[in-house]
């Protein structure tokens, strides 16, 4: 077919196309994401069984803080990186405040802790499993968000699919939050931040494969 | 590419609106400035240049929804022809890898140029790889002109399973298109 023929056949018959294609992806994502990672954290883990006295304390919502302010940032770079030629902008300092402050907090309490306590602090009664446990929520979002980006004509495929699996991973985080008992800075800005960036990771290795369009 | 910005801006927002005249310039302009673009990357690579604007071409189509007017049409343009002109390097480089590089001779006589412009690959024998639904909605409307309501009567589907097969079968083309590129 002459290119002059191809062009023909793209331009006969058009009908006006619809707007707003990346609210109505994201639309339907973003609920799977955070449904999908609450459903297995109730059915899987389970709520955490004081959660109605944890609610009352201030350290309960800045912990659910920091994974919602990663999941704005993340939703912003997402969102431009989805469609062609855009960068991250906006999203990088949305993304890095929120860590650099745990980070802070974390240091201040491991720094005054005495030594003794420090490496509990740290890993806390569940540093094993809380990446894997992160990573298992995160299954539903990371597909659905895929699904999104993937429609939009990304072209940037390994940080597209790198911002996807944090945004998966950090809303699957503010699920995790209402099973997870631990209540440290110091645990969150370690574990917490690998079971974001282990999903991360993941889209940045599939995001070239699967985001291809 | 950069002085036709505002002009192609136009053509292709009002091909969004819908407007198949206008949209038919906007992709007409973009070849000439695809060509001239391509040849000058891949010199080497004369023969190659056609099928690859033709590649950029389905692509920017498949892509056309992902458009905000508020940002600039040469960019996002841009970014989707690098986007598959790095594409084409990619397969070019695996392919190259997996086979012996042919022998220049046997070939030498294959073909004669007498049409420069002509694509290798014909996207036209592709459309025949497509489901019958795909297929026939893009040959009814596509190719013979006819209205969605006509091709929904002559094909049995309803108005939109003609439209979505028209958009779906335009997109297992560009599939199609990389998978032997």
């Amino acid at each position: 077919m002459r290119t002059d023929d191809l062009v023909g056949l793209l331009s006969t018959g058009i009908t006006p196309v619809r707007r707003g294609a990346a609210a109505r992806r994201f639309g339907i994502s973003l609920p799977i994401a955070a449904l999908g990672a609450t459903a297995l954290m109730a059915t899987v883990f389970g709520l955490r069984p004081d959660l109605d006295a944890v609610v009352k304390t201030p350290i309960f919502w800045e912990k659910l803080a920091f994974p919602l302010c990663l999941a704005i940032g993340a939703l912003l770079a997402t969102v431009r990186l989805a469609r062609p030629g855009a960068k991250v902008g906006a999203g990088w300092p949305v993304m890095t405040t929120p860590v650099l402050v745990v980070w802070i907090a974390a240091i201040m309490i491991v720094v005054t802790a005495a030594p003794k306590d420090r490496l509990p602090a740290i890993l806390g009664h569940s540093w094993r499993s809380c990446p894997f446990n992160i990573l298992l929520l995160a299954v539903p979002g990371f597909i659905a968000i895929f699904w999104a980006v993937k429609g939009l004509a990304p072209t940037s495929l390994r940080l597209a699919g790198a911002a996807s699996g944090l945004l998966a991973s950090s809303i699957a985080t503010v699920a995790y939050c209402f099973h997870c008992p631990e209540m440290s800075p110091a645990f969150w800005s370690v574990w917490y931040m690998a079971g974001m960036l282990l999903p991360a990771a993941l889209g940045a290795v599939l995001g070239h494969k699967f985001l291809r369009w | 590419m950069y002085s036709a910005e505002q002009r192609l801006k136009t053509l292709f927002v009002a091909g969004l609106a819908g407007n198949a005249s206008e949209y038919r310039s906007f992709l007409s302009e973009l070849t000439r400035h695809l060509r001239g673009y391509l040849r000058k990357r891949i010199p080497q690579l004369h023969d190659d240049v056609e099928d690859l604007v033709q590649d950029i071409l389905l692509a920017v189509h498949n892509a056309r929804h992902t458009y905000r007017p508020d940002e600039p049409l040469t960019a996002w343009v841009h970014a989707i022809a690098r986007y598959k002109l790095m594409d084409f390097f990619r397969t070019r480089a695996r392919r190259e890898s997996l086979h012996e590089p042919l022998d220049e001779h046997d070939d030498i006589f294959a073909e004669s140029d007498d049409e420069p412009a002509d694509a290798r690959r014909d996207v036209g024998k592709l459309l025949g790889h497509l489901p019958d639904k795909q297929r026939l909605s893009i040959l009814h409307v596509k190719l013979q002109g006819l209205s969605v309501a006509e091709a929904a009567q002559l094909t049995g589907l309803s108005e939109s399973a003609v439209k979505v097969s028209i958009h779906r079968g335009l997109k297992a083309l560009a599939a199609h298109v990389r998978r032997i590129a």
